[in-house]
Order: C-alpha cells, then structure tokens, then sequence
C-alpha cells in the first residue's frame, strides 16, 4: 500500500514535470563572446535532447547586456529565464536573493570538480547561485620573433619593469609595432579591471579595513604613473578608446609586441584563420612586483537564474546542459580542443587531449594564482581581484575609469585624476553609508 | 554664346553635386563593399576597392546566428504600427487646429513639440515599471504604443502645416453642399493633403525603423527589432568589420530601399510648412 | 451656431492627441520627480527613504554636471551651423542644372535613413579608428601621422557624425524651399547686373530663412536628446570630454544604476529643454507667424 502510493505520487510528480515542462520557451541572455556565441549555435543540441523546451536567445553586446539583465532583475521584470552574469554580480545577487540556488544540480554535474578559485568566488554562504561557463584570469601575451630581434628573452614570471624595457626595445613606431597594448577605454570591467588588478601587484588597494578611498595613496600614483609612461613610450595610438576587443584586432594583426589580457584571448591570437601571428605567440604569468601579487584577475562568466523565473526546472537543466563535462566534449567533437570554454573544471586540464594546447597551463597557473577572498598585499575589507564586490563599484569604478582614460589620453594629468577619483570615491561611499 | 555658357555650367555643376553626392554616401557604400569581404580582407593594408574575393560568408554567419526574419518583422510591425496610430489620432487634432484655431492652439503645439525634448533615459525605469505592471513588456503592442507617443507631436504638426495651406474657402463650399464634418475630412480634405499625409507617413516610418533607445530596452527575444539585431554583432571579440557591415547592410537596406523608392514623395511633403 | 458646434467638436478632436500626450508626459514625469526625492539605487532596493533635495545637490554639484551642460551646446549648435551652413550651399548646387540630378539627390539623402546606431559604430570602427579605419590609411598614403579623432577630438568627431546624419535632412528642406522661390524675381535681378552672390545673399537667404528656422528647430529638438552616437563611440570620454546631459543621465542610472540621482538628473534636464524650448519657440513663433 505505502509503496504503491509512493509510486503513485511519483508518477504524479513526473506527470506534472512533464507537462510542466512541455512546450516550455527559456529566453536566454548571454554576452556575444566567441563561446557564447559558439554555445547557441550548438544548442540545437539540447533542444533535441529536451523536446518540451525551446530556446529563444537575445544576444548582446557586453555592457548593454549587463545594463539590460540588471534593470530586469533589479525591477523583478521577469523577461528572462537564463542571464550571463559575471563573478562581480553572483555574490551581490545572490545576497539579494534575486538568483535561484543551484546546489541541487544533480551529482552527475560534479560540482566539485570546479577549480576552487572559480566556485568560492560564485557561491554565498554555501549556496552556489550560477554555474561557471568560462573563467579567465589574465596573462602576458608576446611575440616569440619580436622578442628575439629585441635580443630579450620573457621569463615565465616576468616583472613590470621587464616588460616595460622589453616593450621599448620592441616598439617600432614606423613600421606600426607597438611594444605593449593595454586596455585604456573607460569602464570598470575595461581598464578599471586592468588596473585594479595591477595596482594589486604595487602593493595598491581600494579601500582600507575602515573603507577609505586610497587614490591618495602612494601606490596608486606609483601605478597610474608607470602605466601612462609605459603607454605614452610604447603603446599604440588611440589606446585611451581600446578595450578588449581592440587591442585583440591590434595583436591579431600583428601591432602589439605584448598583450597583457584575459586568457581566454590565447584561443583567438593563436588561431591561424583569425590570427597573423598564430605561430609566434608566447606566454607568461602577469607581471609583479616583487611584493607577492601579481597583476592578473579573476573571472567566470556564469549561467544563473533569475528568482522570477517561470520555468526553474528548464532553466536549470538548460544550465546543467551548457556547464557540464558533456558539453566540453560536444565542442570539442565539433571545433577542436583548443576551443572548449577553459577554465572552469579540473577534469579539463587532467584530461590529455587538453594538454596538448599551448596555453593550457597558462591559463590554470594564471587562475590558480589569484585569490578573490585576499587580493591585496594589505588586508582589505572586501573580496574580487580586479573589482570590489560591493553593488556601488560598478558606478564608482566607471566614474574613476573616465579619469584614468582621460589621463591617457592627455586630457588631465595623473595627479588630478587621482585627486578627482579620491574625491569621488569618497563621495559616493559616503552617500552609501559605509 | 549664352548656351556655350549654360553648357559649361550645366558640367561644373554635375561635377561638383557628383563628387559631393560620392562623398557623402561613400560611408554607405563603404560598409556595402566590406560586407562581401573575409575578415582578413576588411582590415588589410591598404585597404581593397573591387578587387578581392566577394564572398557571401558573412551574411551566411548572421544569419546564422540571428533570427533575422523575426527581427526585421517586428521592425515593420513596429514602424508601420506606430505611425498608423498616430496618423489616427493625429489628424483629427491636426484637422482642428488648422480650421477651428483658439486663443491656446499655437500653445498647445508647441507645448506637444516640448514634450519631445524629455531624455528619454531620464523616465526609463518609470516606464519600465509601467509595463512591467501592465504585462506588456518584451511585446510589440508596448513598442507601438511609444513609438506613437514619442512621433506623435511630429506628425501633428507636420499635419497641422499642411492643413494650414489647404483654403478654407473650399471647406466652406463643402459645407454649404450640406457635408458633415466627416465626409469633410474624408473626401474633401484628405484627398488634398494626400502629398501631406504621405512624406508624414514616411518621416515616421523612417524615425521609428531607427529608434534605438525604447526598442532596445523594453524587448528581450520576442518583440526585438533591428535595432536589438545590431547590438549583438556591435563589438564581439575578434575580427568583425565584415560581419558588422552585413548585418549593418541588413538593418539599413529595407529603409534604405524604401526611402529612394518613395523619396520624390517624401521630398514633396518634407517642408513642415517651411516653403511660402 | 454653426461655429459653437464646430469648435466643440474641434476640442473633442483635439483631445485624444492631448489626453494621451499629457499622460504620457505626466506620469512617467510624477514618477521620475517622485523618485528624484527618494534614496532609490537598483542595486540596494531594500534601502530607500526621503532624501530631500540630496540627489539634486549631488547631480548638480558633480563636476560632470558643467561640462555635460556646455557639451551639449557645442554638440547642438555644432551641428546646427555645420547642417545649416553646407545644407543652404548644397542646396544652391543641387539647384543648378545638371545631369543625374535625381541620382544625386538620393545619393545626398541617404545618410538620413541609417540607425544611429550603424552610422556611429560604422564611422567609429573603418574610418575614425586609428589603426585600422580608414582615415588613418589615408594619413599614412601622404606620410602622416593617423589622427587618432575620438580620443584627441572625441566632441568634435561626434559633431562630425551627426552633421553626417542630419544634413541631408536640412538640405532636403532647404531645397524644397529653394526650389519655391519665383523664378521671374531671380531673372530680373540677373538683368540689373546683380552679381551671383548678391542675388545669393539679397534674394535667396531671406526666402530661405523661414526653412532655415524650421530646420533649426527639428533638429534641435533631436539634437538635445543625442545618445547613441556617444555610447557608441566615445563612452562619453575620454573624461568626460563627450559626456552630454543624456548621456550624463543615462550615466548616472544605468552604470551607477541610482535610479534617485539619475531622475534628478531627467528633472533638471527637462527643466533645461523646456528653456531651450521656450527660446526657440519665441524665434520661431515670431518667424512662423510672420
């Protein structure tokens, strides 16, 4: 009797599923990244696998669709089932309790084979709120053959005044050769990134333990000094209007001798279809100090779901769908190895068909080197490497990010645009209560 | 002599309207071209004029990637939609003012035009949280609805200009005839103010195809249109010159195309009263 | 009688226009000043309240503030006389006989019909970007230096684009009005010896003056709200180099996502326009009128 009820209510409970799940639409919004992209064209897979579920995509640039998904979220608007989000927004979210928990993702998904770095820095007080589908640090990318007409050779873990007497020697301004591109386009997932996490390995911090601004501090100057020297020797022209995306076209095409970025950007510089110098490309930690930081960041683009949600069972076994080790395979069956999204499971870089690509352990030792919970020398009252993961910095950030672009640009001098990101900082840090 | 002369300038003339003509549309044709290029051949040095491999790849691509048919749909929906909205609540207004003027009418249009300089990012959340609450966000019935409000003080008053040149006289000989205030504006009044009416439809079709900010931020999948088309292909990583300037090609053409088709009629319209 | 009846039936006409324009001004404004008074940040949603005028102080006391203000004049009147300035001569060419002029025309108009959108990203990447567009092409085939234009002059390129986008609106305007004007009045000039360029000044430009205001005012009204191009573009730098009012607004509630400041900004930007309207509307009313 029990047992029968039992199967009774189960088969009930998988009636409901189902018809639930039938003829289901998830609306999708994702970032229009080359693995984004590459997972909805791939995603008639699923749809096949799951025929109850369609699948309707709005893709978008990065910033608007970060501004899309966040006005939608913050007003509960309901609009979509799947969002790409960033290490930056899981922990604040996920606070708020706008995000679905997905630690009942079955076991097969293995959350435990995560790389430790990428889980901690998407989970909130034990509950992991979005699945990683790639994660990046950022490394050095150089050319072999520039390097060695500059008679230089890169050490695996260079410093910062080797890489700017090494972008020197190999500038050559008629021959459009540019020594060192790095992001100087405003916005605080652009050089705000780059710099935060460089000012980390100056021994630089954000905010004290009582939450004071520190663009007063000597490390920040130091910072914002030796980037604008450096750029101002040996960067390309415009460099306060390139992103990532530039300065990828710049190294494709052969412009830059060195490229400090996301790793993820090694599968396109070292990809001959797109490439000019596929067959040159070399790797190496980001640079430091001396001061036991270095200057790369931390970051995973993530699947999560909105709390709203119509449809959580979908969604999630979409998201299950596009973050599993399958899937891995699925790319990597149809575009090559050196194409899976990286950096989000062990399993990948124990697996040996991977460890054949170049930048494989790059990329891992990039990631495994930072540490989101401790990124600066001093002890800091807040978490993220190249962010602060407070729902204020993205504005502050961006305002600060103007300033330091206007520096490069030679609009202001570095000395006032410290001054005025001090000032500023304070300001909204004030109005926020902290 | 005289037609040496004429002949000479008639040349000088063509040359420079040409050259300019070139140069202003140059850009267009610019994007044009690159879309039939690889990736490669978009950015190389120098750059290539016609000879390079043309190449339909890119095109294949958005396609591809977009659902290009859905997004163009609703774009026609959208524009179309909203001008035919506001053409119904427009001319009735516009209709008035011209013929039965008062003390405030200049007032109030201008009051309507004022209304169109409103930042529009300054009540984006309000409007967000109305159609929120309505339900109606991410459908093109919302989309119409502010495109008309937002075009809506610019037909009236183009309306309004035209109307304006219209004689009363003849209205009032239609009146004696013993026609009722709707017969006057189907058949008499309408009929004249066709060209009017016409370069108004237009204008409006061509400013909403092209509204960016609305479109953008109250759809999602559904009701996107090509606007929301453009911002997926605007700065992805790698090389995409080429794949930009199709799906530039793509949005723009279907107004393009319709703009040269109908520009004598919209030409004929465009004066919002300027020409006296 | 008959008149009563028309007028009652004028306003009755009238009204929808007017009800719904209203609405769709009164509410979202009631809104955005309700939200201008109150701590609203999208980000902390659970901790709101009154602020007073505290979102007021901090838009208006913004170092931004001032730069986005005279921004958006240079960017308006930039436009505004570069459209107005080659639309009358472009429009004197297109007047003149010649071969193809249909085909000219249609040449000239089409930057009208492309998105904002296109044009800025278009313009931005193949032709103002300093390695790849194709200005910086041309600077090297003559041994220059490439310009870098949205980071040395990033207002001055966003004019550029904009008068790109709107001069063939001015000059389809001022054509018309051109091609209006009495021929005989021209002909009689020309046989008391009046030279090209004083028939130009003396009998052309004032017969254009009513289309010129009319194009003044159109594209103002577009021009005040100008956003696509620089968040396309420039971001609104470097700096705050090409930051306008909009963009500033946007800035303030879309990147900073307060919503409270960000509507403060809308109100004092509305504010603004309507001044702008007010002037325009005494200029215009006086020249339409006439």
């Amino acid at each position: 009797m029990n047992t029968t009820l039992r199967a009774l209510l189960g088969a009930t409970a998988l009636c409901t599923v189902a018809s639930v799940a039938s003829a289901q639409t998830l609306t999708i919004a994702t970032v229009n990244n080359g693995d984004m992209v590459r997972m909805q064209g791939l995603a008639s897979e699923f749809e096949a696998q799951n025929p109850g579920i369609e699948l309707e995509w709005v893709t978008l640039e990065e910033n608007v669709l970060r501004q899309r998904v966040t006005t939608d979220i913050a007003t509960n608007g309901g609009q979509y089932d799947v969002m790409t989000i960033g290490t930056y927004e899981v922990p604040i979210w996920g606070k708020q309790g706008w995000l679905l928990s997905l630690n009942d993702l079955p076991e097969e998904w293995d959350a435990d084979d995560l790389l430790p770095a990428i889980r901690d820095g998407l989970t909130v007080d034990g509950e992991l709120y979005a699945a990683p589908f790639y994660g990046e640090s950022s490394m050095v990318m150089y050319r072999k053959d520039l390097m060695e007409e500059a008679g230089l050779e890169m050490p695996d873990a260079p410093t910062w005044d080797f890489i700017r007497e090494a972008a020197a020697a190999m500038t050559d301004r008629e021959n459009e050769i540019y020594g060192i591109c790095l992001r100087g386009k405003a916005g605080w997932g652009e050089n705000m990134a780059f710099l935060t996490a460089m000012n980390n390995s100056f021994g630089g911090k954000w905010f004290d333990e009582e939450w004071n601004a520190q663009f007063d501090s000597e490390a920040w100057a130091n910072t914002l000094n030796f980037y604008i020297d450096m750029m101002n020797e040996s960067g390309p022209p415009g460099a306060s209007n390139n992103g990532f995306n530039e300065n990828l076209t710049l190294f494709q095409t052969g412009k830059c001798g060195m490229w400090i970025d996301a790793t993820v950007a090694a599968s396109f510089v070292s990809n001959p279809d797109d490439s000019q110098v596929a067959d040159q490309v070399g790797y190496a930690l980001a640079p430091d100090n001396g001061l036991g930081r270095r200057g790369n960041w931390l970051w995973a683009w993530s699947l999560a779901i909105p709390a709203g949600t119509d449809s959580p069972e979908a969604a999630k076994a979409f998201v299950q769908w596009a973050t599993s080790k399958e899937y891995t395979a699925l790319v990597a069956e149809n575009e090559g190895w050196a194409n899976v999204p990286p950096g989000t499971r062990t399993s990948l870089y124990e697996n040996e068909n991977y460890a054949d690509i170049p930048f494989a352990q790059m990329t891992l030792d990039s990631i495994n080197s930072a540490d989101p919970t401790n990124p600066s020398v001093d002890p800091v009252p807040y978490t993220g490497v190249q962010f602060v993961a407070i729902p204020e910095f993205q504005g502050i950030a961006t305002a600060v990010g103007q300033q330091f672009s206007a520096a490069l640009a030679g609009q202001t001098s570095v000395e006032d645009a410290l001054a005025n990101a001090q000032e500023l900082t304070t300001n909204e840090m004030e109005d926020a209560g902290y | 002599m005289a037609r040496a002369v004429t002949q000479k300038r008639k040349l000088i003339a063509t040359l420079a309207a040409w050259t300019i003509g070139m140069a202003i549309f140059f850009p267009i044709f610019w994007t044009i071209l690159t879309s039939f290029k690889t990736e490669a051949e978009a950015i190389s040095d120098p750059p290539s004029l016609f000879w390079f491999d043309w190449t339909l790849e890119n095109y294949g691509v958005v396609n591809e990637r977009s659902n290009y048919p859905l997004h163009f749909m609703n774009s026609v929906i959208i524009s179309v939609g909203s001008t035919v909205l506001g053409l119904i609540i427009a001319v009735p207004a516009a209709w008035s003012m011209a013929f039965v003027p008062g003390k405030r009418t200049k007032d109030v249009l201008m009051w309507m035009l004022s209304t169109k300089m409103l930042p529009p990012v300054g009540v984006l959340i309000p409007i967000y949280l109305i159609s929120r609450n309505l339900g109606v966000l991410d459908s093109r019935v919302a989309l119409v609805v502010v495109l008309t409000l937002i075009n809506l003080p610019i037909i009236v008053w183009m309306l309004y200009t035209y109307f304006k040149e219209i004689p009363g006289e003849i209205l009032e000989a239609a009146r004696m005839d013993g026609a009722t205030l709707k017969s006057e504006i189907l058949y008499v009044l309408t009929p004249m103010a066709v060209p009017g009416i016409a370069s108004t439809v237009l204008l409006n079709i061509i400013l909403a195809w092209n509204e960016a900010f609305w479109t953008l931020n109250l759809t999602a999948a559904k009701a996107a249109p090509l606007t929301a088309f453009i911002a997926s292909y605007s700065s992805p990583e790698g090389l995409f010159y080429a794949k930009l300037s199709a799906a530039s090609t793509m949005a723009i053409a279907p107004i393009l195309i319709m703009g040269w088709f109908s520009q004598k009629q919209l030409v004929r319209g465009l004066t919002f009263g300027a020409v006296k | 009688m008959s008149t009563q009846h028309s007028r009652t039936a004028a306003r009755f006409m009238i009204a929808p226009a007017t009800v719904l324009l209203l609405g769709w001004m009164l509410i979202p404004l009631c809104m955005t000043l309700y939200y201008s008074f109150r701590r609203y940040r999208l980000l902390t949603p659970d901790r709101t309240g009154w602020v007073g005028f505290r979102n007021y102080e901090n838009f208006l006391t913004n170092p931004a503030f001032m730069d986005a203000l005279v921004n958006t004049l240079v960017l308006v009147l930039g436009v505004l006389i570069i459209t107005v300035v080659l639309g009358v001569l472009l429009a004197v060419l297109l007047d003149q006989p010649m071969f193809g002029q249909g085909i000219v025309r249609i040449l000239v108009i089409a930057p009208f019909f492309v998105m904002p959108t296109v044009s800025a990203l278009v313009w931005k990447n193949m032709f103002m970007n300093p390695v790849n567009g194709l200005f910086a092409y041309a600077a090297k085939a003559v041994g220059l230096q490439p310009y870098d234009f949205l980071s040395q002059a990033p207002l001055a390129s966003i004019i550029g684009i904009v008068s790109w986008q709107w001069l063939p609106f001015a000059t389809l305007i001022l054509l018309t009005a051109i091609q209006s004007l009495d021929s005989e009045q021209m002909e009689a000039a020309e046989m008391d010896g009046a030279s090209p360029l004083s028939r130009f000044w003396f009998i052309t430009l004032p017969h254009l003056s009513r289309a010129i205001t009319v194009v003044i005012l159109i594209q103002t009204i577009f021009l005040l709200s100008i956003f696509a191009e620089i968040l396309v573009t420039t971001n609104g730098g470097p700096g705050t180099a090409s930051t306008n009012l909009t963009y500033l607004v946007y800035a303030e509630s879309l990147l900073n996502y307060d919503v409270g400041e960000g509507s403060a900004g809308g109100v004092v930007a509305i504010i603004l326009a309507n001044i702008v309207a007010i002037f325009l509307m005494r200029m215009i009313g006086k020249n339409l009128d006439a």
